[in-house]
């Protein structure tokens, strides 16, 4: 099914360009209280495409968020390289969009102020900044609340303007860490479609970590599989499914039997630590070497 | 089958069948109560108005009443009618509002100078690590000592006039305000550096961009504080030596059994007081509503 003559995207062609991002052999492991160390992250290996949008699944504890904060140079790994557009960047900030769990909008600033945040970091005025942010906003679902607070915002709205905020820092890749965990499922879905369109106009390079298959799924052109204690990527597979995609898609049966698969992994990654290989499903040690 | 699978019970020990049972009847013998009202219906603005002038009122005048039917002694206690003859002799020949322009201005300079110098050295904390966690068992020892017993010290210093009265106010307010602030970056969100250090913001941008209007609401939230410790601040220095000030004033009155005086010039530093609290109310308010926007 998941056959690698498959483009995800038949406009986009990125198979043959060279990888935007590798994690290389990267481990990570904490001090832990008894003097010995606790591995967080083991032997991470992975490698993105321009423009694709790949997501990261597993339960709680595999090490996501610490992967996350690794390609955000927030955190420098134990071991292993991480190469950004060919160069190693292990610990250097600001090379990539990061979105945390929580919208983490500044309460004291308007939503076009919160939005050009991280332009305004990176030197540009603010006055250019906003002016190249509002037309954004009110394309982007956000018209007449450009001199709102945060605080006079929905949830979904909050998200969207982290989003914008994460997608407006200009970087080729962005980083989602469940973004929309703690939405209703309603504003969930139309989150979605509107990430979806968002990515399809900016052409960005998506990491997307969540706990909901679905989601992973319909969003995704491939998704790794993590477990926990210790933190590894145990397999990955690829989403065949056309895009653009409708939201229907999700009762199709290929849609339906990849996620009875992932499902799968995902239980072999609360109980064993092994590799899975399964007809549809190539394991990591099968495509990534 | 059952009763084999069941661990044996001695005879007569209550079962939980026989609990089930019990709650079962409980509910339908209790009748639910009547609705009642939840909350008292809010009075009209008037009639507070007029129940709290009552109230003045009602003190006032059973004061001078006690006064005259003998049962108050004025030379202790004064009454109502002289300290209202007082206060207009005070007023006219313009005593009161030389006095109270100097406490005013000696209040305002120690409230001033104490919160913003405790907002930056609170702030500053933020900087190093090793820095705060040095100088901070040496502020809490500094608020722990009672500062109103350094006042003769810091008269002496510092002389009779205004400096010393500003001295005063400001070390009973700066203590107080790098506690406040020093909570308030340690309160800081986090999740909000890492976001600004993710955008590779420098330091002095994650200070400027977040940490400073994390603090605000702590330093507006403490103001009302503050400036009733300036206000006691001066009048304690006032006390221990002056050559003007309310406190002067109400200390020179009681050296010469001037009680009436002495109420004129505790009513005004009440009023003064009141005054203050008012003004830096609105000031909180504003600062939280149109700068920190959490409300």
């Amino acid at each position: 099914m998941a056959s690698t003559l498959t483009s995800p995207r038949p406009d986009v062609d990125t198979s043959a360009a060279p990888p935007q991002l590798v994690i290389d052999q990267v481990h990570r492991s904490f001090p832990n209280p008894e003097g010995g160390t606790v591995d967080a992250l083991v032997d991470a290996n992975l490698s993105v495409r321009p423009g694709e949008f790949i997501s990261l699944i597993g339960p709680s504890g595999c090490g996501k968020s610490t992967l996350f904060n690794l390609i955000a140079g927030l955190d420098a790994p134990s071991s292993g390289r991480i190469v950004i557009d060919g160069v190693d960047r292990a610990g250097q900030q600001g090379l990539v969009g990061y979105m945390l769990q929580k919208d983490l909008l500044l309460p004291w600033r308007t939503v076009v102020e919160n939005v050009v945040l991280g332009l305004e970091i990176s030197g540009v005025r603010k006055k250019a900044a906003q002016a190249i942010a509002r037309p954004l906003l009110t394309t982007y679902g956000l018209a007449g609340f450009e001199n709102r607070y945060p605080h006079q915002l929905s949830g979904g709205m909050k998200q969207r303007v982290a989003l914008l905020r994460t997608i407006l820092f200009n970087r080729d890749i962005i980083l989602l860490d469940e973004p929309f965990g703690a939405l209703d499922a309603q504003t969930r879905e139309q989150m979605q479609e509107w990430l979806l369109d968002l990515w399809d106009d900016f052409h960005k390079t998506v990491l997307f970590v969540t706990h909901d298959i679905d989601e992973a799924i319909y969003l995704s052109d491939r998704v790794f599989v993590m477990s926990a204690r210790p933190g590894r990527i145990i397999a990955e597979f690829e989403v065949p499914l056309s895009r653009p995609r409708k939201p229907s898609v999700v009762t199709s049966p290929e849609f339906v039997a990849l996620k009875a698969d992932a499902r799968e992994l995902l239980n072999g990654a609360h109980t064993t630590h092994t590799t899975h290989t399964t007809s549809s499903l190539s394991s990591q040690e099968g495509t990534v070497a | 089958m059952a009763t084999l699978v069941k661990p044996p019970t001695a005879e007569g020990q209550p079962t939980s069948e026989g609990s089930l049972q019990e709650l079962a009847t409980l509910r339908r013998t209790t009748t639910p109560p009547m609705r009642r009202r939840r909350s008292e219906k809010e009075p009209r603005g008037w009639v507070v108005a007029a129940l709290r002038l009552g109230v003045v009122v009602i003190a006032l005048v059973g004061w001078e009443l006690g006064v005259r039917a003998g049962l108050v002694d004025p030379f202790f206690w004064s009454q109502p009618s002289s300290i209202w003859e007082t206060g207009v002799i005070a007023f006219r020949s313009g005593d009161i509002l030389a006095n109270a322009r100097f406490t005013f201005t000696s209040t305002v300079l120690g409230f001033i100078i104490g919160v913003l110098g405790g907002v930056a050295i609170g702030l500053s904390f933020w900087w190093s690590r090793a820095y705060a966690l040095t100088a901070e068992p040496l502020v809490i020892a500094f608020e722990a000592m009672p500062k109103l017993a350094l006042a003769p010290i810091v008269v002496l210093v510092l002389g009779l006039g205004m400096t010393s009265k500003v001295a005063m106010a400001t070390a009973l307010v700066i203590v107080i305000q790098i506690l406040n602030t020093y909570s308030a970056v340690k309160a800081v969100d986090k999740d909000l550096t890492t976001l600004m250090y993710s955008l590779g913001a420098s330091r002095w941008q994650v200070f400027v961009k977040v940490v400073v209007p994390s603090i605000l609401p702590w330093v507006a939230s403490s103001l009302r504080v503050a400036i009733g410790l300036a206000l006691t601040g001066a009048i304690v220095g006032e006390y221990i030596g002056s050559n003007a000030g309310l406190g002067r004033m109400i200390q020179y009155a009681g050296s010469t059994y001037d009680i009436a005086l002495i109420w004129v010039g505790v009513f005004t530093l009440a009023a003064l007081s009141m005054a203050l609290y008012l003004v830096v109310s609105w000031f909180e308010k504003r600062l939280l509503s149109n700068i920190t926007h959490t409300r």
